[in-house]
């Protein structure tokens, strides 16, 4: 199995999915120079038609990839987070809502892949990890992936898949290394992920971690400084937020009575509040302790490394809350 | 330009079918028979009808809130429509979307939107699409004179403008953004101005004339598919009753004078077209009685069909929300 960086996998997910299946293209901001790394080589194999660079027109270029995505196409476009603030109208307005108040004759097979770039000292406007917001509107399945092999198979499925999917690729992962299977290893040849399918990481009996996103190396890095301490920890990534594995989630609380959720996001009405909502409905009489949250403080990123390296879930923040609910 | 007689009564049809059908509607608003706002097109027919008439079934608009005339223009179903204002489950949309928003995908009608410049980028992306695959269909963008102040239009006119797609932006200038005039928010003359910023042909037409609304929509129709870029056209034209339906209850102070509605009324785009026909011997009076007549008869039995078609189950709640459906939360 080859050790591969998780840019590297993005760019293998896209450039295997272009060259099988020419309905699919990229457009976004500076690709095809790759400032990112994630588009490299792609407009030499594929062309200017299917590897656009567009003006800084996120409101703009967001709708030409949905309305080319109702008329067959499969885009697949390349932004920021925090640059889909001023294209909010076409996420929510349009790729959200035509398929269901046009009766389902809207198909919209539209992918965005959306960098959070926080924890580098790249202040408020550049570091929003807004995956809670999409959760709270339907129409929008979203993906959060945590290592290489799963971003690789998560976005080939995101980008077969028939309704729009945002992907919130991780930065504080970009330079990850991860194991990513060989297309020759696998059965029918290539890595695809399904949506809604936990990856449970470490097996544990004492406490659950739900982590999410950036967060699961941090909650794996927990697991394995508590099993020093004799505290057996079950470290669950939920991968896919919308849809949502809740019965993984729920399989594992009912075994160790105890849940803590990691989550980058701002805590909230986050991913985590989501999560807690469901276990605190669903799988009460398993939890022998209340449920924690370590997502981010309720405040702007801040741009002093001081105060910023504050804001986020770290392993000491986790393996704090795991010991609180220990405590009970 | 000469025109095709059929084509030309095929447009006088779809205008009679868009005043007879929003005549019902209004009707059977104020009567109580369904509830939701709708936006009647009373007034604008020759721009949406001649426009359409320049498109095959192959091409796509796109439109905005007063939504009735667009895909009837593009030659959508009465009955569907109708059912789709009744909240019925034959409707357009099975009634998830209403007046607003109306959509045919089996004859490129791609929805229209409540929310106002936010189907232009739609449009567009039907245009790149053609681009990328070397299609030969066109997309056309519906939009008002108070939606050509949103950045999504600019956007769009720029993107379709450096990608040189195949885009048609189609201004109806009715001149009043709801209450507010068109003269004291747009800071040119004309919005078919705009087309200059944006390197295309802006062309200002008489949006009463259904014939040079067709002419024009034709020249820019040739000019995308001969991959040679958008044009910016401008109807200008006027709505000849409110908003919508019940806003004469809640606007407080006129917004237009009664002489400038009257002198609009004179220049009904109907009474146009069908003095242009009866004078030049294309049809007689009695011709153009007679389609009328038909729509009027085309749009009751439609309404018929709307008001005997069931409501949703409860069970269409959960429908239509994904392609490749996930569990409900």
């Amino acid at each position: 199995m080859a050790q591969t960086v998780f840019l590297e996998a993005i760019n293998q997910a896209i450039q295997e999915e272009m060259r099988r299946d020419e309905s699919v293209y990229i457009l976004g901001e500076d690709i095809r120079r790759a400032i990112y790394g994630a588009t490299a080589d792609l407009l030499s194999e594929f062309g200017e038609k299917r590897v656009l660079d567009t003006p800084l027109s996120e409101e703009g270029f967001f709708g030409a990839a949905i309305g080319s995505s109702l008329v067959g196409m499969r885009p697949v476009v390349e932004t920021l987070t925090s640059f889909m603030w001023v294209a909010m109208d076409q996420l929510v307005s349009q790729a959200a809502k035509m398929r269901y108040m046009f009766g389902g004759q809207a198909t919209l097979p539209v992918v965005f892949r959306a960098s959070m770039f926080y924890g580098g000292g790249a202040a408020a406007h550049h570091s929003d990890r807004s995956y809670p917001m999409f959760m709270n509107m339907p129409g929008i399945k979203i993906i959060v992936p945590s290592n290489p092999a799963d971003m690789k198979g998560l976005l080939k499925t995101a980008i077969r898949d028939d309704d729009p999917t945002i992907v919130f690729e991780d930065g504080t992962l970009f330079g990850m290394r991860g194991e990513v299977p060989d297309n020759s290893e696998l059965p029918g040849e290539e890595l695809l992920v399904p949506f809604g399918e936990a990856r449970i990481f470490r097996e544990g009996t004492d406490c659950t971690i739900v982590a999410i996103g950036g967060s699961v190396n941090h909650a794996i890095a927990a697991a394995d400084q508590l099993a020093a301490e004799g505290i057996s920890v079950e470290v669950v990534d939920p991968r896919t937020l919308v849809p949502l594995d809740k019965k993984s989630i729920l399989e594992s609380v009912e075994k160790t009575g105890r849940l803590v959720i990691a989550d980058p996001a701002h805590k909230v009405c986050s991913a985590a509040s989501e999560i807690a909502s469901i276990v605190s409905e669903e799988g009460f009489w398993s939890l022998q302790a209340p449920i924690q949250k370590v997502a981010s403080e309720q405040v702007h990123i801040p741009y002093a490394p001081a105060l910023e390296k504050l804001v986020y879930p770290d392993t000491p923040k986790i393996i704090a809350a795991v010991k609180r609910t220990l405590e009970s | 330009m000469e025109i095709d007689r059929d084509l030309l009564l095929l447009m006088l049809r779809r205008m009679w079918m868009i005043r007879n059908f929003e005549l019902k509607v209004m009707e059977v608003h104020s009567a109580g028979e369904f509830s939701g706002a709708a936006h009647p097109y009373i007034g604008e027919e020759a721009v949406a009808v001649g426009a359409c008439a320049a498109l095959e079934d192959t091409d796509y608009i796109t439109g905005n809130h007063r939504s009735h005339g667009h895909p009837i223009a593009k030659g959508g179903r009465v009955d569907k429509a109708m059912a789709e204002l009744y909240g019925r489950v034959d409707g357009y949309c099975k009634g998830k979307g209403g007046s607003m928003h109306l959509a045919d995908y089996s004859i490129g009608i791609l929805g229209e939107s409540g929310i106002l410049g936010s189907s232009v980028p739609v449009a567009v992306g039907a245009a790149l699409a053609a681009h990328i695959r070397g299609d030969k269909f066109v997309s056309m963008a519906f939009f008002g004179d108070g939606a050509s102040n949103q950045g999504a239009l600019h956007e769009s006119m720029n993107l379709a403008s450096i990608w040189k797609l195949p885009v048609i932006f189609l201004c109806e200038n009715n001149q009043y953004a709801v209450t507010t005039s068109y003269a004291e928010t747009v800071a040119v003359d004309h919005v078919s101005d705009r087309a200059s910023a944006y390197n295309m042909p802006g062309m200002l037409v008489d949006g009463q004339d259904v014939i040079a609304m067709y002419e024009a929509t034709a020249a820019a129709v040739a000019r995308a598919r001969a991959g040679e870029g958008p044009t910016l056209i401008e109807g200008l034209t006027y709505r000849f009753e409110e908003h919508s339906l019940g806003l004469g209850r809640v606007a407080r102070g006129a917004y237009r004078d009664e002489a400038e509605i009257a002198e609009w009324r004179k220049r009904d785009p109907l009474d146009i077209l069908e003095k242009t026909l009866t004078s030049q011997g294309i049809a007689t009076r009695e011709e153009c009685d007679a389609i009328n007549a038909e729509t009027v008869a085309e749009v009751e039995r439609a309404t018929d069909f709307a008001r005997n078609s069931p409501f949703p189950e409860p069970k269409a709640l959960f429908e239509d929300m994904w392609a490749n459906p996930i569990p409900q939360p």
